[in-house]
């Protein structure tokens, strides 16, 4: 299958090596992946402010890019999210039926393997590891991806540890982090609390992670971070051996950046 | 309670810095409390049962002049004085007006966020009238003469020290008396209360239009007492609260007791349908319902926002919040705090008067998911941003930033050179000056950047 990859603004710059790992992830299982060189933003900064008429340029954009795409894949659940939710909402008055196609064929990583691909064991590399597992907001709620990404890596061998607050928000949200920074580090700070003893926390959100690593580095919790691509591509990677359990976002970044 | 929720940033950063204490009692109470609804919610059909009052809730809003005309025959023909209140004031004149009628002197009180909404106890101090709270909840706050900061749970926000050590003082309590003891001895005040009230005064969490029922939830049965002991029962009810037919207060009772404590239903429910029917019945001798308006018909007509009519206060949106869990509901600055505050606020008082509450969300949707009526609080949340960007009411800075995003995102090019330039010449650095980044980055370490962007590494070829 041609998948065409939607890297994200966070992931581009933020999560290179998370990016790649899709990537390699993906043709692992397959797939032959292009990277359409004219995408930019999905516009979610704009929509979550409400200015939907920025946000609908920003989604006709979009649009236009992956207009003749097969499949669209992205390592990010709330981007994701603004494209198969958001841009129908958005086109409502305008083009609706370009926008409800393109939801159809759009993914986040985790939903793509699971769901469209029919993939849960993709390697046994994350054997022994403990990992907890934060849930994004969009990812569990909007695309219910409920069980898909912990499916993956159980899968692959991790135990994912139960945590209470895996399903809370972690207190992002974009501009509302800039607007209300107390209460969104607050936020922050109850996920850290409530967190049990993992190697790592594993998410399919770069913005969770930023956040949440910035939040858990000032405050001294040597908490380590790994994007669900990396994560997964370790699984199937499994003969590198230096494992994500050294994996510091804070440090130095390694491959697996994040 | 008057609003004054302009500065909700700065109330909130004081909260979370000053008093930790609220935090950890808000936050350890909501979790047990939205551990409970899901159970519940987990025992029944709960998808169903949720659309299933979305429809009712819908099918009433848009014939609710029927139905109210309808409930105030049925009031009427079971010996029920109805009233009706456009706004606060006239609520309370009408409260004032029967109150020196029937030369009341003591009242006694259900918990109702409507008569917070409406301001009535001071305005019946102000008359020389002794107000009594009756729930323990209410009455704990209206010792301390705290405003409620939970729709259910009024004084959740207290831990059981602070209510030890207030009732050490005021009732000579043990000051290390268990929560039972103390409900004994609130209980031994209240019971005099009771006694010597002229006149009950509840809210109404329904009003059933096809009987002229009003239906009244609780758990510790106060609200039984107060609708039955005293000579007069007034009733303040939003003009939204009713149902329409007596079968559909089955499911509402259910529905609701599983969301706001997750309860199969309250340990009390009243359904008052009017006066004693004769001398020496039980009973109070009037009932008075006060059909109450105010702002909600403008709320009804908004484009969006009328969804938000249909809540039925059960607080389940506030138990789930990560936002609200942070600060308790002092800090949200009205009656209605939490994810249904801040979008019924900016419909009841305006938006300008509810600003910024539409901005206090991260949209992570756990409201909706919890939302017995299912009323899309992310999504009205936004139709409020929007509005507050139409109007101008945010700051010019961040619209012009956006602005200036949507040019450069839907321009390639440009869109790759902003990218390069912003993270990778220093952007951290940089970031410490924006306005908007500064308190940002104190709370946080700025994330580095990745040493090369994908798109190189894609160039470069990915193995
Ligand atoms: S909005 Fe929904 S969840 Fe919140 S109080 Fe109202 S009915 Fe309950």
């Amino acid at each position: 299958m041609k998948v065409a990859l939607f890297v994200t603004c966070l992931a581009d710059h933020y999560f290179a090596e998370a990016a790649a790992d899709t990537v390699r992830l993906l043709r692992h299982l397959g797939c032959e992946v292009t990277f359409p060189d004219a995408q930019t933003c999905c516009g979610q900064p704009a929509y979550n402010a409400g200015m939907s008429r920025e946000a609908a340029r920003m989604a006709h954009h979009t649009m236009d890019v992956f207009a003749d795409c097969e499949a669209v894949v992205l390592p990010s659940g709330s981007c994701a999210t603004m494209v198969k939710r958001f841009y129908p909402r958005l086109a409502a008055s305008n083009p609706a039926v370009q926008a409800a196609a393109l939801a159809d064929r759009t993914f986040e990583l985790g939903e793509f393997i699971v769901r469209r691909l029919g993939v849960t064991r993709l390697g046994d590399g994350l054997a022994g590891r403990r990992v907890a597992l934060h849930q994004g907001c969009h990812a569990l709620r909007e695309l219910r991806l409920e069980t898909e990404p912990a499916a993956l890596l159980e899968g692959a061998g991790a135990e994912v540890v139960p945590w209470a607050a895996s399903d809370e928000c972690c207190g992002f949200g974009g501009l509302f982090s800039v607007k209300m920074t107390d209460v969104s580090a607050a936020m922050a700070d109850r996920k850290l609390d409530t967190l049990p003893r993992v190697d790592c926390v594993v998410s399919g959100d770069g913005g969770c992670i930023l956040h949440l690593d910035g939040r858990s580095r000032i405050r001294g919790c040597g908490v380590k971070f790994v994007h669900l691509a990396t994560a997964l591509w370790r699984a199937v990677d499994e003969g590198v051996g230096d494992g994500m359990a050294e994996r510091d976002h804070g440090g130095r970044h390694g491959r697996g950046n994040g | 309670m008057s609003a004054r929720i302009g500065d909700y940033a700065t109330r909130s950063r004081e909260a979370i810095r000053n008093h930790p204490e609220v935090r950890t009692a808000v936050t350890g109470a909501t979790v047990a409390f939205d551990e409970k609804r899901r159970r519940a919610y987990g025992e029944v059909d709960a998808d169903l049962w949720r659309r299933w009052a979305e429809a009712v809730k819908n099918h009433l809003l848009t014939h609710l002049g029927d139905y109210l005309v309808e409930a105030e025959a049925r009031l009427e023909a079971n010996g029920a004085h109805v009233h009706w209140a456009r706004g606060a004031d006239e609520a309370r004149e009408i409260v004032l007006e029967l109150a020196s009628r029937h030369s009341v002197r003591s009242v006694v009180k259900g918990k109702s966020m409507l008569t917070e909404e409406v301001e009535l106890n001071p305005a019946l101090e102000r008359a020389g009238i002794e107000v009594y709270e009756t729930d323990l909840g209410e009455y704990i706050l209206q010792l301390l003469d705290e405003p409620p900061s939970h729709i259910v749970g009024p004084a959740i926000h207290k831990t059981l020290e602070q209510v030890q050590r207030l009732f050490a003082d005021r009732l000579e309590t043990d000051p290390g008396g268990d929560p039972d003891e103390l409900a004994r001895a609130a209980r031994g005040v209240l019971r005099d209360a009771f006694i010597n009230a002229d006149m009950g005064i509840t809210g109404g969490n329904f009003l059933v239009a096809e009987t002229g029922t009003v239906a009244l939830i609780e758990n510790e049965g106060n609200i039984r007492l107060t609708t039955s002991l005293p000579r007069v029962h007034v009733a303040l009810v939003g003009i939204e609260k009713l149902l329409p037919r007596m079968s559909d207060l089955a499911g509402f009772l259910q529905l609701t007791s599983r969301a706001a404590t997750g309860q199969s239903i309250g340990c009390f429910v009243s359904l008052v349908q009017g006066p004693a029917a004769a001398p020496g019945d039980d009973g109070p001798e009037e009932v008075h319902v006060i059909l109450v308006d105010n702002g909600r018909t403008d709320v009804l007509v908004h484009e969006h926002a009328w969804e938000a009519l249909r809540c039925v206060r059960c607080g389940a949106c506030l138990n789930t919040c990560p936002v609200y869990r942070q600060t308790g509901g002092h800090a949200y600055g009205w009656v209605y705090s939490g994810p249904i505050g801040s979008v019924l606020d900016p419909g009841l008082l305006g938006l300008h008067e509810a600003m910024p509450l539409p901005f206090a969300s991260s949209l992570c949707g756990a409201c909706f998911d919890a939302c017995p009526v299912r009323i899309p609080i992310p999504e009205l949340l936004l139709a409020w941003r929007e509005e507050a960007q139409q109007q101008g009411l945010t700051p010019w800075k961040e619209r012009a930033a956006l602005a200036g995003l949507a040019n450069v995102a839907t321009r390639p090019p440009l869109y790759r050179l902003a990218g390069r330039v912003g993270t990778r010449l220093g952007a951290a650095r940089a970031a410490r000056k924006l306005p908007m980044l500064g308190d940002w980055s104190n709370d946080r370490s700025l994330p580095s950047p990745s040493p090369r962007t994908f798109r190189q590494l894609w160039r470069e070829g990915i193995k």
